[in-house]
């Protein structure tokens, strides 16, 4: 891992347990308070403040409460949660555990996700050392009433599971279908009692939050967009892995530090963000302009966009729960439509029918997977539009 | 399968309830369980799980056929799963794809004869950085080249079945 600048990252530095000591020594709605003020965003990619979460889900009445831990990173082009629960699983579980005394949960679940298995051993080690330490189980650090203690759930092999209803269907031993929302999980989450779902990120901040406070984190970013955000690299370039970035930072400057300054287009946010082409590379990877969990595809200037738009739609089609009929069937219409254009089959009317079929998938589909599954093909056709049309056959074998 | 044979499974079964317990948010553990020893989660076992859940035995298959790590038939000794996602694309799976139908004498989706290899695509693994990449049971493997391909088949015959040289091997189950 590399951070932005020279140095380690920011969760090497970390006082191990900084945080969970000053979330402990201060009142819930405090820890709270602080989280709120930092403005921490939910690392996953959707974005939500992670103080109004918390504090829905402290507000809610209950005697059982849920802390979730969505470690079901399935995004395409996404590994920056793989690498935090090898390195730094001590800080995902303390900020797990800074979650529960905020909202009064004794509970934690990570929710891991099937692929990440051989990760499972090494977790169970690390948390059966924090029971040791007294920093899971009954009256955690001394704190008088304060018990809390985390497991370890498997995923199965399924990406809508990322989603957090899904993930709580999942949780309850359901098909993987996302819920209608509201009721949001804050008030009917895990078995109908109040759970706060966060990524493996989120929580890492969370702790760094509570131990530098949040001015510390306020200094990084912009506005609208706090602090720093771990980046999955890939793709055509010279350096891929995970780095360390300052929210806001310009897509030229990011392929500047990865050695991908030839790159001809960048898919920010996996499968289901978008493609910028090389003009907008001006643009910032923040919440308020170019939103993302962190995943970044480099596309060299000698790839095919088609077979770009091509794979996330095969992986739409295959990873779509079949619930609502925008996404089962949209999918695969518009898979279809990328092939007749790279068959040089597909009239300008009719890459209108499926702009508009696109458009019309982002509006009514249930839940962020099918909403946000037409948007690489939107982008790619939208900035690329020159290359895609009237080609000419290639004979393939 | 055998009467006995039934019994000695459907006590495994009683256990793993017992273990992970009898609602049906203990459902996903028992059926992970079950898969992971078994390689598959029969119809008999399916019924026998919705009993001690309370549930009705479709439930427990919509639950089976929507996960993909979840089978209902056996598959090989060896799942291989290939990353088909992008990053791991751009790294040059394809070739490491051909290689495997090549050595194995299988296309994707299918089972060797001897029970010992499945091959399927897999989504994104998370080594997108250090693509092709591929797990094979829970175990991953990055940065595969065509010619590692034989090597990795071997290394899993090695450690399972009459000819196996060593089985400590941990993903072996």
């Amino acid at each position: 891992m590399k951070a932005a600048h020279e140095g380690p990252l920011t969760f090497t530095k970390m006082e191990p347990n900084a945080g969970l000591s000053a979330a402990l020594a201060i009142s819930r709605a405090e820890v709270i308070a602080e989280v709120s003020k930092s403005g921490l965003k939910g690392r996953g990619g959707a974005g939500f403040p992670v103080g109004v979460k918390w504090n829905l889900a402290g507000a809610a009445k209950s005697d059982r409460k849920y802390v979730v831990c969505n470690a079901d990173e399935g995004e395409p082009g996404t590994f920056k949660d793989r690498v935090i629960l090898s390195d730094y699983a001590d800080l995902v579980f303390e900020g797990m555990t800074i979650g529960g005394y905020a909202i009064g949960a004794q509970h934690g679940i990570v929710y891991l996700r099937g692929e990440y298995t051989y990760l499972r051993a090494q977790l169970e080690a690390t948390l059966a050392r924090r029971r040791e330490e007294k920093l899971l189980g009954k009256n955690i650090l001394g704190k008088k009433d304060f018990d809390f203690d985390i497991e370890i759930r498997m995923g199965s092999g399924a990406y809508i599971c990322g989603e957090e209803t899904a993930l709580i269907e999942s949780l309850e031993g359901y098909r993987g279908e996302p819920r209608n929302r509201p009721p949001f999980p804050v008030d009917t989450g895990f078995i109908r009692q109040p759970t706060t779902v966060n990524n493996v990120e989120t929580l890492a901040w969370a702790a760094c939050i509570l131990a530098k406070g949040a001015d510390w984190f306020k200094g990084f970013g912009t506005e609208k967009s706090t602090g720093l955000k771990l980046f999955s690299i890939s793709g055509d370039c010279d350096r891929p892995g995970v780095y360390e970035f300052p929210m806001g930072i310009t897509v030229a400057d990011l392929l500047k530090e990865v050695g991908g300054e030839d790159a001809k287009g960048v898919q920010i946010g996996g499968a289901s963000g978008h493609c910028v082409a090389s003009s907008d590379f001006g643009r910032t990877i923040a919440y308020e302009d170019i939103s993302t969990g962190g995943s970044v595809i480099v596309f060299g200037p000698e790839r095919d966009m088609l077979d770009v738009a091509e794979n996330f739609l095969e992986f739409f089609v295959e990873e779509s729960c079949g619930q609502c009929t925008p996404c089962r069937e949209g999918n695969p219409k518009l898979l279809e439509g990328v092939r007749m254009l790279k068959e040089g089959r597909c009239s300008m009317a009719y890459l209108k029918e499926l702009l508009a079929l696109g458009e019309t998938m982002q509006l009514a589909s249930k839940c962020g997977l099918g909403q946000s599954s037409p948007n690489a093909f939107l982008s790619i056709v939208e900035n690329f539009r020159d290359e895609i049309m009237g080609r000419t056959p290639v004979q393939v074998n | 399968m055998l009467v006995t044979e039934r019994e000695r499974f459907r006590d495994e079964l009683h256990a793993l309830a017992d273990e992970h317990g009898h609602d049906r948010a203990a459902l996903l553990p028992i059926l992970q369980a079950v898969q992971r020893k078994h390689r598959e989660i029969s119809p008999y076992a399916m019924q026998v799980i919705a009993d001690l859940l309370g549930v009705h035995p479709v439930e427990v298959y919509s639950v089976v056929s929507f996960y993909s790590f979840l089978d209902d038939k056996p598959k090989g000794r060896f799942i291989i799963r290939l990353c088909r996602t992008i990053s791991c694309e751009l790294a040059g799976k394809q070739r490491i794809a051909r290689q495997l139908e090549n050595d194995l004498g299988i296309r994707f989706g299918e089972t060797t004869p001897d029970g010992m290899f499945t091959l399927e695509w897999g989504n994104c693994m998370g080594m997108c950085d250090q693509g092709p990449a591929m797990l094979v049971n829970d175990r991953v493997y990055t940065r595969v080249t065509p010619d590692m391909v034989a090597d990795i088949l071997q290394e899993c015959r090695d450690t399972f079945g009459l000819h196996a040289t060593h089985t400590e091997e941990e993903h072996v189950v």
